[in-house]
């Protein structure tokens, strides 16, 4: 039984626009994904959740932390060793347009794989294989291959790319915002696959903003903010019963087809007509403040009030400048500690408000 | 009736001839109505949008007329349109986040629409700006920044707030929030509420693939597919009581919070929409279509079939209804 197991993972960007100065993306991010278990990693943009995703396929580098798979930790592994844990740990993004060269047939992707891992299977096999894997995905090869990226859907070409992961002996993948760019007709069924693999026993990663995504096929949910995990457990007790004030915050903003959402109702209109702007004194008719709803303007502050967050977490500033103060290490490590998790029911951890 | 539109075509010049992405669209706005455009992508509805106020190099109206404020809008002539953007119609584009200079600060973008459109009486305009930053919850200092300072949910309500500034009497909101965060997206969306209760702009048309936006801030919602219209009616109707078997689908495969795998499996609409370069004659939903019949063959009208209810489609239409 495997196991990707990420254990006080943490990670600093240098950001260009502060002068070089740094930006915890993860603080000290733990958690075990096991054989056929979907996990939905929950964040808004800047939590740091595509982060994760790029540390576990180890295009980043983690500044503390380990991620391990299979009691070994990846950060060991040479180019050989590598070699064989991409074998087992796959991932899939955002954006099939821009995974695929558009001067190739879209199913180069399969030769590259070929190259590198069945030199010595015979064509006869090749074929049989990928034919399995298009079948597991449900597309139909003729439909499919020999053609150009621009000749297939978005949903199609996620579908390829999904398929080309499992031609390798995929245990975990990391599927990154993979129905985001989808059409509505096609979204449900790549999300219904990613049901049908994972009872296969496929671990997945499933990183998403979309809350109701997430809901539909995890069994488990991680609601990550400014880096560092505010809520975990069973995607049932998560949504059904959240306890953070986060994690309720993204819930009531949701839309939903059958529920509106409380738009305050408007106090008289302070400016009129069309064509021309019509100016109505200031001093009295001031902007209505509660015409905006209280989570609009909560949306506001929290973005204010991360940018400040940052700021303040910006070692630069904890250093003061360039001089550096008091011990640079335990201000790395005042920066990089996250809210405390506390275990509000068995299975279902509940940060402190930070 | 702030807005109507009657016939309206609007083809893509191509190598192999023309490709109609809008095909005969008739369809009216009512003052202060909110009306929410979905569709797949390549169903025409950008088009649409775009051909209302803006016919870029490659497109070219063919057919059809639209009607603004009782007055007849020039949509295919760019020299006369171009005193009436941003004055009588707006745009706010697709990939808002990109759409501001990088080179110039919000404030000096706001000085060249001011000066582009001849507005005499600046400082009744921006103090009138002012009132406006204010109230969407931002600060007077972001006239002073460049776009790229801003994050993606100030930046997109800044282009909103420009679009709107000269308060046009139609605006077209092109995936305003699509490439925003759940809390970003509500907040975009009862500003366009709220300027739209404040009469900044008379009607909206919001175009989306998110229904579940639409049933949100939409007052109607219109449906279209492979470049013609499928159904229009209320919110509520459209998303409790769709008639066409393709908003009928597009409703059923919407995964709700609280919706799992493990109760309830969606199912999404197989098949792919037609190529609009040789559309198949008669209903074009026909071949992804599960209720699909004989007479499908030919193409429904779009027809009223009950006050404020437009559907395209032979299996809704008022005989079938009666029986």
């Amino acid at each position: 039984m495997s196991t990707l197991k990420v254990d006080e993972v943490s990670k600093l960007y240098r950001s260009a626009s502060r002068n070089g100065g740094l930006t915890p993306a993860l603080r000290k991010v733990s958690f075990e994904l096991s054989q056929g278990e979907v996990i939905s990693l929950i964040g808004e943009s800047g939590s740091g959740k595509t982060t994760i995703g790029k540390l576990i396929l180890r295009l980043v580098e983690p500044a503390s932390g380990s991620v391990t798979f299979d009691g070994k930790d990846i950060a060991g592994y040479s180019q050989r060793g590598l070699r064989e844990y991409y074998r087992q740990v796959q991932g899939v993004f955002q954006d099939p347009f821009s995974s695929y060269n558009p001067i190739y047939r879209a199913d180069r992707v399969y030769e590259l794989i070929r190259e590198v891992y069945y030199k010595g299977v015979s064509d006869k096999d090749w074929n049989e294989k990928i034919e399995a894997a298009l079948d597991a995905v449900s597309l139909n090869p003729g439909d499919v291959l020999g053609k150009y990226p621009h000749q297939l859907s978005g949903g199609q070409q996620q579908r390829l790319l999904i398929a080309r992961a499992l031609l390798l002996d995929v245990k975990v993948l990391v599927a990154d915002e993979i129905i985001s760019m989808l059409d509505a007709s096609t979204r449900v069924d790549v999300l219904n696959l990613l049901v049908k693999l994972k009872r296969q026993g496929l671990a997945i990663l499933f990183i998403t903003h979309d809350l109701s995504l997430g809901n539909y096929v995890s069994d488990r949910t991680i609601i990550l903010r400014h880096g560092a995990i505010v809520e975990m457990g069973s995607t049932e007790k998560v949504f059904g019963n959240p306890r953070h004030d986060y994690t309720r915050m993204l819930l009531s903003a949701v839309p939903e087809l059958h529920k509106k959402w409380r738009h305050t109702p408007l106090g008289p209109a302070a400016v009129a007509g069309t064509g021309s702007a019509v100016i109505v004194d200031t001093a009295e008719n001031g902007p209505d403040r509660s015409a905006v709803s209280d989570l609009a303007q909560a949306s506001m502050a929290e973005e204010a009030d991360h940018a400040r967050h940052v700021v303040k977490r910006d070692l630069r500033t904890v250093f003061g400048g360039r001089r550096p103060v008091g011990s640079a290490s335990s201000a790395l490590a005042v920066a990089l500690e996250p809210p405390a998790l506390t275990e509000f029911e068995p299975g279902h951890l509940v940060a402190q408000p930070e | 009736m702030s807005v109507s539109v009657e016939n309206l075509s609007v083809a893509y010049r191509s190598r192999r001839g023309d490709v109609t992405a809008v095909d005969s669209v008739s369809f009216a706005l009512a003052d202060g109505e909110i009306m929410g455009l979905a569709g797949e992508s390549g169903s025409g509805k950008s088009t649409l949008g775009n051909s209302l106020i803006y016919l870029d190099q490659r497109m070219r109206q063919t057919g059809g007329k639209v009607t603004l404020d009782g007055r007849e809008l020039p949509v295919s002539d760019g020299r006369a349109m171009r005193p009436l953007r941003m004055t009588a119609v707006s745009l706010v584009p697709q990939y808002a986040m990109s759409a501001l200079t990088p080179t110039r600060k919000i404030g000096r973008l706001v000085t060249d629409l001011l000066k582009s459109h001849g507005i005499r009486d600046r400082d009744e305009v921006l103090a009138e700006m002012s009132r406006r930053i204010a109230l969407i919850g931002l600060k007077e200092d972001v006239l002073g920044k460049y776009s790229f300072e801003l994050s993606g949910g100030m930046r997109q309500r800044v282009t909103i707030l420009l679009s709107t500034l000269l308060n046009p009497s139609l605006l077209i909101a092109d995936e305003i929030t699509s490439a925003l965060d759940v809390s970003t997206q509500r907040a975009v969306g009862e500003m366009l509420l709220e300027f739209r209760d404040r009469k900044f702009v008379k009607s909206v048309i919001a175009i989306t693939h998110d229904l579940s936006v639409l049933a949100q801030v939409a007052d109607s919602i219109t449906v279209m597919y492979a470049g013609r219209l499928a159904e229009k009616a209320s919110t509520d109707t459209i998303v409790n009581e769709p008639l066409h078997p393709y908003t009928q689908a597009l409703i059923a495969s919407f995964p709700e919070v609280g919706v799992r795998h493990d109760q309830t499996t969606l199912t999404g609409i197989p098949g792919r929409p037609p190529s609009l370069a040789d559309p198949p004659a008669g209903c074009r939903f026909r071949d992804r279509c599960p209720f699909a019949f004989a007479k499908c063959t030919q193409t429904p009208p779009f027809e009223e079939i009950r006050p404020g209810h437009h559907v395209a489609c032979w299996k809704a239409t008022k005989e079938e209804q009666a029986r």
